[in-house]
């Protein structure tokens, strides 16, 4: 029996020919990835190691990543002392895939592991946050755990009792509309399978939107995939994935590839024609309450934030650069962009994105999670409404839960932005 | 076996963000973590420091209890108050998580329960003693019985550190 593409990789990374639905396997670890929450790892991971008798040591420092980006700058002295805390264990272990704030390697975790090439196909990738699912772009079995679980990861190098997940087969066909992106299939899909409808399953994508689709549309889905409830959501990687870690992540090295069998048995299959697919929108408060925009344009908005490890990137950037260009935020509406790196800002910084935006009224923070989990930069006011191209619109998400979150994509966050409320971005350019 | 009464009772999806708001994920030893515990629901969060609530008393939730963010402070915060969860199903990484740590789940997908309600949990099955209707548990993952049966995640690791 054929092996769907999460089965073939769990099977190799787990020393195995064979891997099937409900096997439990123990992958090695490739890549282990905590941000700030590292602080609580870091807790856990010396309770282990307490009576033992043993030095407390990581099982290699090279497959450990920690990225500050949830709360920076610091906001709070609680915030500053837990990131020193882990800066102090970081030059312990000797870690050095460590990204600190810093304006040239800075960033969000779910965009600084791709663009400096530390994932790879065939990788299992874990991190102590549920977007890790992101990382399944470039064909890693990528997956959120908790922090407990992550300490048994530093000590171990393996992930124990990871069952095989059966696997949902994505296939998306026909050319997107203008002003229709990969935010609106990743909201549509996770509309048609519920919140928990891939609950300890996976998304396998295929067809050939996603063939022709960028890495950075890729990330999209992926990442969204656990608000489906999926464990992972994967791309076989192919020549754009091959591509990607050449150009855009310094992989110097040839990348070797492989896909699924071509009779690997999926739990189901759902097919997708993007090409009738319209804008489309997460209303409050659960991800998988979508609808296309039609239905709740002209909702008045206060806050509107383009960015995050969803739609952070630089061709979101310019999506919404094109519409603001020489254009204005409404009076009563303030826009708020969040790069996904700094290497991101830059870019959008030397192409003149940024100037753009800037000009028409936008305020571009640094690269970070800021208000997508309501820390700081950008809190709702009681009984306001946001706009946002992040991932979770959940009660209390943008540090409110007397305010409201609708999810889209960058485009029509910066069609919205002009007229201060929901705004179909066809034709707006 | 236990006899808990069901001290909240929720609906589908309630997330991490409901059960530990993110503005306090700073605090993340589980010693500090149960202050914040449903903060935005400021009535039970007062009824809970306040002591009020037994512990082993029971939050009866539906489908997809905890999901969102894989913070574990969502976990954390409820097993410093010996709460039980008697769920429709939980997501992913907080079952995976209130496995680890040793909260007391029980997934039970036809639960029916109002709060205040008497439950009595035996082998299979959740019994609402004030309906006097019985629904059946799904087991937890067998792949996970080894951590819960050395009482947790870390002391399993331990375990395995100790043998290598």
């Amino acid at each position: 029996m054929g092996m769907t593409y999460a089965q073939k990789l769990l099977a190799k990374a787990s020393g195995r020919s064979v891997a099937a639905t409900g096997d439990v396997l123990e992958p090695k670890v490739h890549l282990a990835m905590s941000h700030e929450n590292g602080a609580l790892v870091i807790n856990q991971f010396l309770e282990i190691f307490q009576g033992t008798g043993k030095d407390p040591k990581v099982f290699n420092p090279d497959r450990i990543a920690i990225i500050f980006d949830h709360r920076v700058p610091a906001e709070t002295s609680k915030t500053a002392t837990n990131q020193k805390k882990i800066r102090d264990f970081v030059a312990q272990q000797g870690i050095r895939k460590f990204h600190d704030i810093r304006g040239d390697t800075g960033g969000i975790c779910h965009q600084i592991l791709p663009e400096n090439g530390y994932v790879r196909p065939g990788m299992v990738v874990v991190g102590t946050d549920s977007h890790t699912t992101t990382h399944g772009a470039l064909g890693a079995f990528a997956f959120g755990i908790g922090a407990t679980e992550m300490a048994s990861v530093w000590t171990l190098g393996k992930i124990l009792n990871v069952e095989v997940p059966g696997t949902i087969q994505v296939v998306v066909n026909g050319k997107f509309p203008q002003g229709v992106y990969a935010k609106d299939l990743i909201l549509h899909l996770i509309g048609l399978v519920t919140a928990e409808g891939a609950n300890f399953k996976v998304f396998e994508f295929h067809g050939d939107a996603i063939r022709h689709m960028s890495t950075s549309g890729r990330l999209v889905l992926c990442n969204m995939s656990v608000e489906a409830g999926a464990t992972s959501g994967l791309v076989p990687p192919d020549a754009e994935t091959q591509r990607y870690l050449r150009e855009e992540a310094g992989v110097a090295e040839p990348v070797e590839i492989f896909g699924p069998d071509p009779d690997a048995v999926y739990d189901k299959t759902i097919t997708i024609d993007v090409s009738k697919l319209e804008p489309q929108i997460a209303l409050p408060h659960t991800v998988d309450n979508v609808k296309p925009i039609g239905e709740v344009k002209g909702k008045k908005v206060q806050q509107i934030v383009i960015g995050s490890c969803t739609n952070g990137r630089l061709d979101d950037l310019e999506a919404a650069a094109s519409i603001l260009k020489g254009r204005r935020v409404a009076d009563g509406t303030r826009l708020l962009i969040f790069p996904a790196s700094w290497r991101i800002y830059r870019q959008a910084l030397e192409s003149g994105v940024l100037r753009d935006l800037i000009a028409a009224g936008a305020v571009v923070c640094n690269p970070g999670c800021g208000p997508c989990l309501g820390v700081h930069q950008g809190a709702l006011g009681d009984g306001e409404v946001a706009l946002a191209t992040t991932n979770r619109n959940f009660k209390g998400r943008m540090g409110n839960p007397k305010g409201e979150v609708y999810l889209c994509s960058p485009a029509t966050a910066a069609a919205s932005a002009i007229t201060g409320m929901i705004t179909d971005p066809r034709g707006a350019k | 076996m236990s006899n808990p009464q069901v001290v909240l009772k929720l609906g589908d999806d309630v997330s991490t963000d409901i059960i530990y708001p993110g503005r306090f994920m700073a605090t993340v030893l589980p010693t500090e973590t149960p202050q914040f515990a449903f903060a935005d629901s400021a009535e039970f969060n007062g009824r809970l420091k306040a002591k009020e609530i037994a512990p082993g008393s029971a939050i009866v939730a539906g489908k997809n209890f905890g999901c969102g963010s894989s913070r574990e402070q969502a976990v954390s915060c409820l097993k410093g108050y010996e709460l039980c969860i008697v769920a429709k199903n939980i997501a992913r990484i907080f079952l995976q998580s209130a496995i680890n740590l040793g909260l007391n789940i029980v997934i039970c997908p036809d639960i029916e329960a109002s709060e205040g309600d008497e439950l009595e949990i035996v082998e299979g099955k959740v019994l609402n003693k004030t309906s006097k209707k019985s629904f059946a548990i799904s087991p937890l993952p067998q792949a996970r019985q080894a951590i819960i049966d050395a009482g947790g995640l870390i002391p399993y690791t331990r375990r395995l550190l100790r043998a290598q």
